[in-house]
């Protein structure tokens, strides 16, 4: 069983010691431990866009080689024009022959040399406005997603349980891409466009006024049109993305489901149903097109129009003797320049409203207060006894406080005890289960551990002492070895094949080409649902926790390799407390104490035998399940 | 089990900072981002989607070369102007209103064309990548089964979605491509008739463009795919740790994801910036050279302005060529990436879409009347996955119209399989499988499909209402029926005690309901399409017991008056069974009534002598005794 091992275990002490001090400082600062992300103490919109601002501000000498770039190229690019003019005026002068047009010629070679070097200059500059803006970005982008993993790994249960988690995706991918384009897109090119059109305005104007209020004519229609536009594409553009996530789910659905659509020859109601949903996000993708092809081919001609009113009031200015040919081309080439930045108004309005959606979004996502923490007093965990005690325990779900999941729910176990809890769907058992590791908090009573209320100690002991071992458990993309060790990826692996063997996971990996090796999870082989349960097992013996809940999480292993599993693990569970929930009696049958749950309360207790004796619902389970004849059909019509 | 790695430590405790297990988001790079920039045969594959469309396309060539050819003459008729109309102190206005009536009729043409090109491009880009998922989606409907038990909905979806989305663009920038290589050489061309030796000096600065763009191009693509690469790692994590919250608290492994969290993260930082300076590099060299170029022009254009043998007027039209020239080199190798991953997409689209349909009707298939009586019978059927691995060996059995018969075995005697034949989910090897007297492969699978009813063990339920769901594809069923249907089962009850009754929403795949009671809507399902034939196989997993008494009584309402074939686990089901056939390693073992095998004292008497609610359940220690050394599962 030698099995190649690519790097040796690293000793444990050492990274221990730099965890704990993470989890010091994380359990000092309480919210927000690991990233400045600024407090959202303003209202919402503009306080949102304040707030990414002073993220960004965070970066000082960035944000001022930025915009210091983006101000010295601005003012290169608008002198361009104006050496290009001049340079016509000269050849004209030149033209005109004798000594003028001597000094002409030489003065054509220092425009030229000037030229040369303010556009490799102004290229310069673009280059480090930028790279310094993006640089800014990715920063910003950097600590937001440190943040976003942070809070979504702290979030409690019921945090997570009325999100759906492909909301947190789209935070987590695309607002906070939002948020990070901000500087580059919204703030920077609000600082390029105000010089290029601020200065451009003032220098044409100044030049000539009428020549340069025609020039300037189509600025303010494409201005508007362009933002409009942007906030009217945005508009549909999110539309769009539900309309399209109907699709998706149409096919997802399909596609998972594909032995019903198979099995009702359904394919041909299939495909109506896709080609409806398909209908619709089409017709709203050929109305983006609309809105966009519109507006671009408005916005050009706008443009084009005042370049031909520019010929042609300029050329009768020449011809007037008012302005020189240069003076014509400068505004010529002005306009050109002009051009791209005011039609990216559109592009900075819509970067404005992105990143103020985006933001607030996120922002939504990393203010939400973290239910479940320490208390600002916890201790760690110390269990030596072992007790675990319910004492009135009371829980109702967060928005069913009219129907309390839990009610007056005491009992209590002692380590080497097996405690089985039994009933109904919906009656409240995987409710106790979660209670424990304070999942959720309860809403009255308390829990103990050796006489602890398991809110007085820190989280991170709390869990490593009680461990659930959950109904459909999420494995993760990597191989069954890390898997079993998630928990402790320090564990020897003897430990990993140990608990393995006692999960009777072992052969069947054995079995596998590539053995623990074989990598599993969405994108992996995929398990049955015996194997995942029996692999999640695996894992939580890895923990070695004092308290062990089996949260109904052998219903698919046969009864058969249940009570294998449960006589490999008769050692490690004299050492712990363990609870059993199940449907299947025979998981329970021998706990110290069975508990039966029915609509959150405790209905009977007792040792098997002393349920069976009382004649009441256990007995009445236990005859259903242990030998199912013919008579179960005729009792079915006369049960509960 | 022995590790050397006493020895080995020292060396590796430099790398102490990770634990040696962990890992978050292990991201695969088994798709191709980046492939060849061109495939003839995937382009031929796409083309087929566009030719439709062609006409269209056509249109918008044609518009995208009026379109670049307006942008060119616009800087001429404005040489025109300078040279014409435009003197100090000139008095004939003529030339001026000319040009700008050529103006006007210049940028009038510029504005239908953009337009047309614009909106027609767009929207047959639109159409050819709907097209193209309606035609995988479709496909995907016929392929075998083996396919999509191999493949996961994942792994398809990413096909219909990113892999579509990516031809889009790719439709969309191949023509304006057109139009930037037509403008590139427009400029050109215009440059060099203009004054062919003006326009060849300001080319010269072209090669050294050329010659930068070899060094940079490499490296940047390498800079750019890494980027991309760490941005689907860190978002592959980050999906990781919101999808697995509830098992990464509860083992307390968020403080080691956290920190494994920032090395993917800094990488991502990393390679931004990193790709960030290969894409800024090129911009102040692709400025300098615009410079040297208006050098050029100024230099040596002024000069023969001098000597009389350059109009004014042209020396500021190649400024304004100059300007505009830059413009196609960079939106053309922008492109060249998209391109390259359009091919990679192409590629897997076009895997998906070849995908060989293993069962088709054949050209004179017959349809399956509704007034088949409704038996099934297997000859001599031979079947399996892989050829060589036969999992049914010859069986032959016959269910008479109207009787129940449940097949029983230990897992892996080929239950499922024979199920599946039923349905022509594949084909036999050797053999036949009849329905109401009809080689199923006669048939049309449509009309086999609504004969035959298939209740699956994990029941199925599609996302919409209560109704809709039961109603299924057969939408010219009444509302009563459906209620009908519901109570016949036993799920009118609870179903009236959602909030909105039938047309109570259901959430994903049903979350809201319990297992049983998802079982019990696809019950009522099965009584609504009402077949002759139904196939069922019992759900295995554990049923609380009201329920499943529920589920007893359904049962026996599905069958009445139907052929049932069923895959029994539950000994109340096979009890109540006409006939049982017991199945084992593909053959058949035993056939007879509960009573009749009872009396031959056979594998199914000891079976069920062993005492456990359901076959399932029996140890295989014990089974191995019972199947006396027979092939294991």
């Amino acid at each position: 069983m030698g099995r190649r091992r690519k790097s040796a275990p690293v000793p444990r002490s050492i990274w221990k010691r730099s965890l704990s001090s993470q989890v010091n400082t994380s359990t000092a600062k309480h919210q927000n431990s690991f990233v400045h992300v600024e407090a959202a103490e303003w209202g919402r919109g503009l306080s949102t866009l304040a707030r990414i601002t002073r993220m960004n501000l965070r970066h000082p000498w960035q944000v001022t080689f930025a915009i210091g770039s983006t101000i010295i190229a601005a003012s290169l690019q608008l002198t361009i024009p104006q050496l290009l003019g001049r340079a016509v005026d000269q050849t004209q002068t030149a033209l005109g022959g004798g000594a003028a047009g001597a000094a002409a010629e030489g003065a054509l070679w220092t425009s030229a040399l000037l030229l040369l070097l303010v556009s490799t200059l102004r290229g310069l500059f673009t280059m480090c406005q930028n790279y310094f803006a993006e640089s800014v970005g990715h920063h910003i982008g950097y600590e937001l997603r440190l943040a976003c993993y942070e809070k979504i790994q702290r979030l409690s249960f019921s945090f997570h349980d009325q999100v759906h988690s492909g909301d947190l995706i789209t935070i987590g991918m695309l607002d906070l891409e939002g948020v990070r384009m901000y500087f580059s897109t919204a703030l920077v090119r609000s600082v390029l466009l105000t010089m290029l059109i601020g200065i451009g305005a003032y220098t044409l104007i100044s030049t000539d006024p009428v020549l340069g209020l025609v020039a300037l004519s189509f600025v303010p229609f494409v201005a508007w049109r362009s933002s409009v536009t942007r906030l009217r594409l945005r508009a549909t553009w999110l539309e769009l993305q539900e309309r399209l996530s109907v699709l998706s789910r149409v096919m997802e659905e399909n596609l998972g489901g594909i032995r019903v659509v198979r099995a009702f020859a359904a394919q041909a109601y299939e495909m109506l149903k896709f080609d409806g949903a398909s209908k619709r996000a089409l017709e709203l993708a050929h109305r983006r097109v609309g809105i966009r092809v519109r507006n671009t081919s408005a916005m050009t001609f706008s443009f084009f129009l005042a370049m031909g009113l520019v010929l042609l009031v300029g050329g009768n200015k020449v011809n007037a003797g008012d302005i020189s040919v240069g003076t014509l081309a400068t505004f010529l080439t002005f306009m050109t320049i002009l051009q791209m930045p005011v039609r990216q108004i559109g592009l900075m309005v819509n970067a404005f409203a992105r990143a103020s959606t985006c933001g607030s979004r996120l922002f939504g996502l990393l203010d939400r207060d973290v239910e479940i923490e320490d208390a600002p007093e916890a201790k760690p965990l110390v269990m030596d006894r072992g007790t675990l005690r319910f004492e009135n325990v009371s829980f109702a779900y967060p928005g069913s406080q009219e129907r309390p999941a839990l009610k007056n729910i005491s009992f209590e176990a002692h380590k080497g005890q097996t405690i089985g809890i039994v009933g109904p769907p919906g009656s409240g058992k995987s409710t106790i289960a979660h209670l424990i590791p304070r999942f959720y908090d309860v809403t009255g009573g308390s829990i103990t551990l050796d006489g602890h209320d398991i809110r007085d100690v820190t989280l991170a002991s709390l869990r490593k002492a009680v461990a659930v071992v959950q109904q459909d458990a999420f494995l993760f993309t990597t191989t069954i070895e890390n898997n079993i060790a998630y928990g402790d990826p320090w564990a020897k692996e003897q430990r990993i094949e140990r608990a393995s063997e006692s999960a009777q996971l072992h052969n069947y990996v054995l079995g596998l080409p590539s053995g623990y090796d074989t990598v599993v999870g969405e994108r992996g082989v995929s398990l049955s649902g015996g194997q995942r349960q029996r692999l999640t097992i695996a894992r939580t013996m890895m923990l070695r926790p004092s308290v062990i809940v089996f949260d109904d999480s052998t219903a698919a292993i046969d009864a058969a390799t249940e009570q294998r599993i449960r006589a490999a693990t008769r050692r490690f569970a004299k050492e712990r407390v363990t609870i059993i929930i199940a449907h299947r009696l025979s998981s329970l049958m021998d706990a110290d104490q069975i508990l039966f749950i029915e609509n959150g309360e405790i209905v009977e207790r007792g040792t098997h035998e002393e349920l069976l004796a009382m004649e009441g619902r256990y007995k009445a389970l236990y005859d259903l399940q242990v030998r199912p004849g013919d008579e179960m059909l005729t009792e079915a019509g006369g049960g509960r | 089990m022995v590790r050397e790695d006493s020895g080995e430590l020292d060396a590796e405790t430099k790398d102490v900072q990770r634990p040696p297990r962990a890992v978050v988001g292990s991201h695969r790079v088994e798709e191709e981002m980046f492939g060849r920039a061109f495939d003839k045969n995937i382009v031929r594959r796409i083309w087929a989607f566009v030719q439709p469309y062609r006409m269209k396309i056509y249109i918008a060539v044609v518009a995208v070369l009026i379109f670049t050819g307006s942008q060119l003459v616009i800087p001429l008729i404005i040489r025109y102007a300078i040279d014409n109309g435009v003197t100090p102190g000139g008095l004939d206005r003529t030339p001026l209103l000319v040009a700008a009536g050529a103006f006007l009729l210049a940028i009038l043409v510029n504005y239908a064309a953009s337009y047309t090109q614009e909106s027609v491009v767009g929207k047959v880009a639109e159409n050819v990548l709907f097209d193209i998922r309606r035609a995988m989606f479709g496909h995907l409907q016929r392929v075998s089964l083996s396919f999509m038990d191999k493949t996961e909905v994942g792994r398809l979806m990413s096909r219909l979605q990113g892999d579509v989305n990516s031809m889009q663009e790719f439709l969309e920038t191949s023509v304006l491509a057109v139009g930037d290589i037509a403008l590139l050489f427009g400029i050109v061309f215009v440059m060099l008739w203009l004054d062919f030796r003006l326009g060849l000096l300001t080319l010269a600065v072209l090669p050294i463009l050329f010659i930068v763009r070899i060094f940079w191009l490499p490296r940047a693509r390498k800079a750019f795919m890494a980027a991309h690469e760490t941005n689907s790692v860190a978002n592959g994590a980050l999906a990781e740790a919101i999808h697995g919250v509830r098992a990464i608290q509860s083992m307390d492994r968020q403080q080691v994801n956290f920190t494994l969290y920032d090395d993917k993260a800094q990488a991502n930082l990393k390679t931004h910036l990193t790709a960030a300076r290969y894409a800024q590099i090129m911009v102040p060299i692709v400025d300098g050279l615009t410079g040297l170029a208006m050098a050029v022009v100024i230099v040596v254009g002024g000069s023969m302005v001098m000597n009389g043998r350059l109009d004014v007027g042209v020396m500021v039209a190649f400024l304004f060529y100059i300007q505009r020239f830059f413009d196609p080199i960079r939106s053309l190798t922008l492109q060249y990436s998209v391109m390259q991953r359009a091919m990679a997409s192409g590629k897997r689209l076009t895997d998906v879409l070849d995908v060989r349909i293993d069962i088709t009707d054949k050209p004179d298939a017959k349809v399956l009347s509704p007034d088949t009586d409704g038996s099934v019978e297997f000859r001599n059927v031979t079947f399996g996955y892989h050829p060589d691995q036969p999992v049914l060996k010859d069986i032959s059995f016959r269910v008479n119209p109207g009787e129940t018969v449940a097949l029983v075995g230990p897992t892996g005697s080929g239950k499922s399989s024979a199920m599946a034949l039923v349905h022509r989910f594949y084909d036999v090897q050797r053999g036949k499988v009849l329905v109401g007297g009809h080689d199923v492969r006669d048939l049309t699978q449509e009309s086999l499909g609504r004969q035959v009813a298939m209740v699956l063990q994990e029941p199925f339920l599609f996302t919409g209402t209560v109704f809709e769901n039961i109603r299924y594809h057969k939408l010219d069923a009444s509302r009563e029926e459906v209620i009908e249907a519901a109570k016949a089962v036993g799920a009118h009850d609870f179903i009236m005690s959602l909030a909105g009754g039938y047309d109570a929403e259901l959430g994903e795949r049903g979350g809201n309901l319990s297992l049983g009671q998802r079982q019990l809507i696809s019950f009522a399902r099965a009584l609504v399409a009402d077949s002759k034939i139904l196939v069922l196989d019992e759900a295995t997993a554990n049923i609380d017991s009201y329920t499943e008494m529920l589920i007893q009584k359904a049962l026996v309402k599905l069958l009445e008056g139907r052929t049932g074939l069923v895959i029994a686990h539950r000994l109340a089901t096979i009890r109540g069974a006409d006939r049982i056939i017991v199945l084992q390693a593909g053959r058949i073992a035993e056939t007879g009534s509960h009573d009749e095998l009872m009396a031959r004292g056979g594998l199914y008497s000891r079976l069920y002598n062993l005492n456990y609610a359901s076959f399932d359940d029996i140890p295989e220690s014990e089974l191995e005794a019972s199947l006396q050394g027979g092939s294991q599962t």
